[in-house]
């Protein structure tokens, strides 16, 4: 008798631990769910802006590397429902793993040019920057090709981030897809030459580096630009964003590479409909707006207008190479930055 | 060798196990030990069959061109700060535990300050402060007269040199801990023994002082090093590639898991390797002291220069290791709130890294304590592996241990559901990883080694008669831990929860990968903060962290001295003919 008490005592208190656990998860469950390797803070103030509109809530998680691996152990259980990177390499790898499911909207179709999304509504991109150049403020120069980057001129003159930073690997795949592999090896090994620090940090240290008389020249994105001239960042960064002279580059014989901020929607999103309502949002004229003015990106939409601080760094001519043609040289970049030591 | 003479001629019992423990062979403890390796090893385990899957050409890449260069770089690094961290920690324990000085009190815990400084933080401060546009060479080009940076620069810190020297001021606290407990539990009677034999004040510290505290060191260079290589911020933030930038590498850029996997399992085979070594180095020597009345030691007073320059070199790493930074975060703080104001999400990060970290180091003490008491109980080979098992943890990159992580957390939670919905026909869903459980796993499984330690330490010093005491008089083996064990081991216990509670609050890659939808700590808030560049912002968050990191640390210094005088005394007055039967003994004739 005791006995049997005891044991449905424990029954209860079993199933009680299991409706709240399955309470808190269900809790997940609702609203939208998105995961991002986006820095939080900058896709915030969108977020807030569609739960506005909609009155749909958004749950977000912010998760650099792992992303995909998470996604891929949770499985069928995933409460995701949009997948969010800021570099389509990881984008590209999220519809390869199979995280990802095909979706059909015309709005998305209307807004996103084609060669910025994925075949069957894979992915989206929702964002463009550019990866430009840094110079030291008097030095007379107003135009160049990355491939000058390599140029003896510049030994130990250059400041730049890692070479296996997903932006970096991503120019030095585009400039594989022009040049072949031997040439790039090359023109690593030239730049490697010419670093004049450590390939570290982050893009901005290399305006702050370059106030600081490390170096004349260096690789950033576009909306860093954007970031520090407008004093966002606060009045120390805007003395760094002053410091420096912006040339957008292109490739010889092609444009300036681009990179991408882009979403997918999960496999097993729990919240299909609501998950596409999100980013047809984003693709609005108010979102790309927002994406202009708060984060100074490109916007993907035609006619959407850019910041006039990004405006005046001059026209944008984006280069032709497919993104997935460079996405699939992303490796080979990588390998070839451990060959010649870049980072070392 | 008067000491070491009387103590061959102790009872011998034998040093592995209480006789009472001999005859339980499948007890309770040994189960419970095996289920806390288990739950330790599998993350690794799931990381052998990541790896299992192969890597083309993985191997000729890294032997080409990445690991000569990666290796050396990696053994240059651990050099330097093992080097740096150990004549750091070591003299300035020395210098408190044996000497008297202006400041020496302020001294004793002041040294413990940088535990609560992360490294990634470290790193960012002396960046921006060392910078060429900071206020250090800003102030000395106006002090020399000279305009531009161009004309004037100090090297850069983004170096190997800057590497080694934030990294060694922030974790010499590790081996400074170990090494002053145990430089104050030697017996004066040791120390005067070497002094009536002729033995000078160098004499002393070099040929008895310092190798009586040898495990000591030895477990805080290891505590320090093991930091070091599994790093990912300091180093990578300051342009060194370590092998772990190599295992991140390869799975983040390249998108290879399963290399990554390999070269991370490869690198804990050498750490194993490396452990193992350093314990069969130390294998017949025996530490705990042999005197029949241990008197604490006597302070030697240090007058006039001597003094000063004793008080300069116990403030240098404080200033290095803590006030720079804190003053540089402050500041930061300041001149953030005035432009922006604060985060309205910063006390509910406060909450949920104060509750993630205590719930974890309530589980790891538990788990711990039930490990290392098994290997006591215990005989043979067993529960000693397993408890080395545990410990494995600690020596994965946290990133990496929490990719391992992901399918075991899942699984188990996969099974849970099934059953669940079957039985109760209710869903669990990711109970785990949606409740910020499997954070705290993750925790538990990277710091068990870090109490797991302290509480060996504490164990070994004390006499196994204890236990055959305590069994003889009919207290089984639980009753004995908790009324008898327990209460001596206060300050071994109060160590290691403190240590693994700044190590919880501090820990990042796992914390971002395993954490619950919407849910923030201080280190992922600041890490948000820090990839966008926008420091200023970071400088609430690390702040916060180093404040709520000073907080254990400052009971960890109240409790410690205290402490320490409280389990000498304990042993000394309980036991009044222990012999010390230790596991290890030390000859002085040895050294």
């Amino acid at each position: 008798m005791h006995n049997n008490k005891l044991r449905n005592g424990r029954g209860a208190l079993a199933a009680s631990v299991l409706v709240g656990i399955a309470g808190v998860a269900a809790d997940a469950y609702a609203d939208v769910n998105l995961y991002t390797t986006r820095e939080p803070g900058l896709i915030q103030p969108l977020l807030d802006a569609f739960t506005k509109e909609t009155g749909i809530k958004v749950n977000s998680i912010f998760v650099r590397d792992g992303l995909a691996e998470r996604v891929a152990a949770e499985g069928r259980r995933s409460p995701a429902d949009v997948l969010m990177t800021v570099d389509f390499g990881n984008l590209i790898d999220l519809v390869e793993k199979g995280l990802t499911q095909p979706i059909q909207s015309d709005v998305l179709n209307a807004a996103v040019p084609e060669h910025l999304r994925g075949k069957d509504g894979h992915w989206y991109a929702l964002s463009m920057r550019a990866r430009v150049v840094y110079v030291a403020k008097d030095l007379d120069i107003d135009s160049i090709h990355y491939e000058q980057l390599g140029d003896a001129e510049w030994r130990d003159k250059l400041c730049i981030r890692s070479g296996q930073h997903p932006y970096n690997t991503a120019m030095i795949a585009a400039h594989i897809v022009h040049h072949g592999e031997d040439a790039t090896r090359e023109w690593l090994r030239g730049m490697k030459e010419n670093l004049a620090r450590a390939a570290t940090g982050g893009d901005r240290d290399v305006a702050r580096d370059i106030m600081g008389g490390i170096c004349d020249i260096g690789v950033g994105n576009s909306y860093y630009v954007g970031l520090m001239r407008s004093g966002s960042g606060g009045p120390e960064q805007q003395k760094w964003g002053e410091a420096i002279k912006v040339i957008l580059p292109t490739f010889e014989g092609g444009g300036t590479h681009v990179n991408i901020s882009g979403a997918a929607i999960a496999r097993y999103s729990p919240n299909k409909d609501d998950a596409v309502r999100l980013l047809e949002y984003l693709v609005s004229d108010d979102a790309q707006k927002l994406y202009a003015e708060a984060n100074y990106e490109y916007p993907v939409k035609q006619g959407a207008e850019v910041d006039p601080i990004i405006a005046a760094l001059g026209e944008l001519e984006v280069d032709p190479t497919p993104l997935t043609d460079i996405a699939r040289n992303r490796d080979a970049a990588s390998r070839l930055v451990d060959e010649v030591g870049f980072d070392q | 060798m008067p000491q070491a003479g009387s103590s061959t001629k102790s009872v011998s019992i034998s040093s592995d196990a209480p006789v009472a423990a001999r005859r339980l062979r499948w007890n309770p403890w040994l189960i419970v030990s095996g289920a806390v390796a288990l739950g330790v090893a599998a993350p690794i385990l799931a990381l052998v069959a990541i790896a299992s899957a192969g890597s083309e050409g993985l191997w000729s890449h890294l032997t080409g061109s990445v690991l000569p260069v990666a290796i050396r770089d990696t053994l240059i690094l651990l050099f330097g700060v093992g080097l740096l961290t150990a004549l750091i920690g070591t003299g300035t324990a020395w210098l408190v535990a044996a000497h008297d000085f202006p400041g020496r009190r302020a001294f004793d815990w002041a040294l413990l300050l940088p535990l609560a400084v992360p490294t990634y933080i470290i790193a960012y401060a002396y960046l921006d402060v060392l910078h060429p546009v900071g206020p250090v060479q800003t102030a000395l080009r106006a002090l020399l007269g000279i305009d531009s940076p161009r004309d004037f620069r100090l090297p850069d810190i983004r170096s190997m040199g800057g590497c080694i020297f934030v990294l060694g001021f922030v974790l010499y606290p590790y081996v400074y801990l170990t090494t002053r407990a145990m430089f104050l539990m030697q017996s004066a009677n040791l120390i005067d023994v070497a002094r009536t034999l002729g033995a000078g004040r160098r004499g002393v510290f070099l040929r008895v002082a310092l190798p009586l505290a040898r495990p000591a060191v030895a477990i805080g260079v290891s505590l320090a090093l093991l930091e070091t290589l599994n790093d990912i911020g300091a180093a990578e933030f300051l342009g060194v590639r370590t092998l772990t930038v190599s295992v991140y590498t390869t799975w983040v850029t390249r998108s290879d898991l399963p290399g990554a996997a390999q070269i991370a399992i490869a690198m804990l085979v050498v750490v194993v390797l490396v452990v193992l070594l350093e314990r069969w180095a130390r294998r017949q020597r025996r530490y705990a002291n042999d005197a029949q009345h241990p008197r604490p030691l006597r302070r030697h007073r240090l007058r006039g220069g001597k003094g000063i320059a004793a008080a300069f070199a116990c403030a240098l790493p404080v200033l290095v290791g803590f006030v720079v930074p804190a003053w540089y975060l402050v500041d930061q703080t300041i001149a953030r709130v005035r432009f922006a104001g604060i985060s309205r999400a910063i006390p509910a990060e406060v909450l949920n890294t104060v509750t993630l970290s205590a719930v974890a180091t309530l589980l790891t003490i538990v788990a711990a304590l039930v490990v290392v008491y098994a290997v006591r109980l215990g005989r043979g080979p067993g529960p000693r592996v397993l408890a080395r098992a545990a410990s494995l943890g600690y020596a994965v990159p946290g990133t990496v241990l929490a990719i391992g992580l992901l399918p075991v957390i899942t699984g188990i939670e996969g099974v849970v559901d099934t059953v669940s919905t079957s039985v109760f026909g209710v869903s669990t869903g990711l109970f785990l990883l949606g409740s910020g459980a499997a954070v705290v796993y993750a925790y538990v499984a990277r710091f068990l080694a870090i109490s797991a330690g302290s509480l060996e330490a504490g164990f070994s010093r004390v006499s196994p008669s204890i236990d055959a005491a305590a069994r003889t008089l009919g207290a089984g083996a639980g009753r004995t831990l908790f009324r008898v064990h327990v209460p001596m081991l206060r300050p071994a216990l109060a160590t290691g929860a403190l240590l693994v509670f700044v190590d919880c609050m501090k820990e990042l890659p796992a914390t971002l990968l395993l954490r619950p939808l919407g849910f923030e700590t201080l280190a992922t808030h600041l890490y948000g903060e820090a990839i966008r560049g926008t420091y200023e912002e970071a400088a609430i968050a690390a702040l916060l962290i180093v404040a709520v990191g000073l907080v254990p640390v400052l009971i960890l210094v109240r409790l410690g001295v205290r402490g320490e005088a409280e389990a000498g005394m304990t042993v000394s007055a309980r036991v009044p003919a222990d012999r010390s039967e230790s596991r290890e003994r030390v000859r002085l004739q040895d050294s």
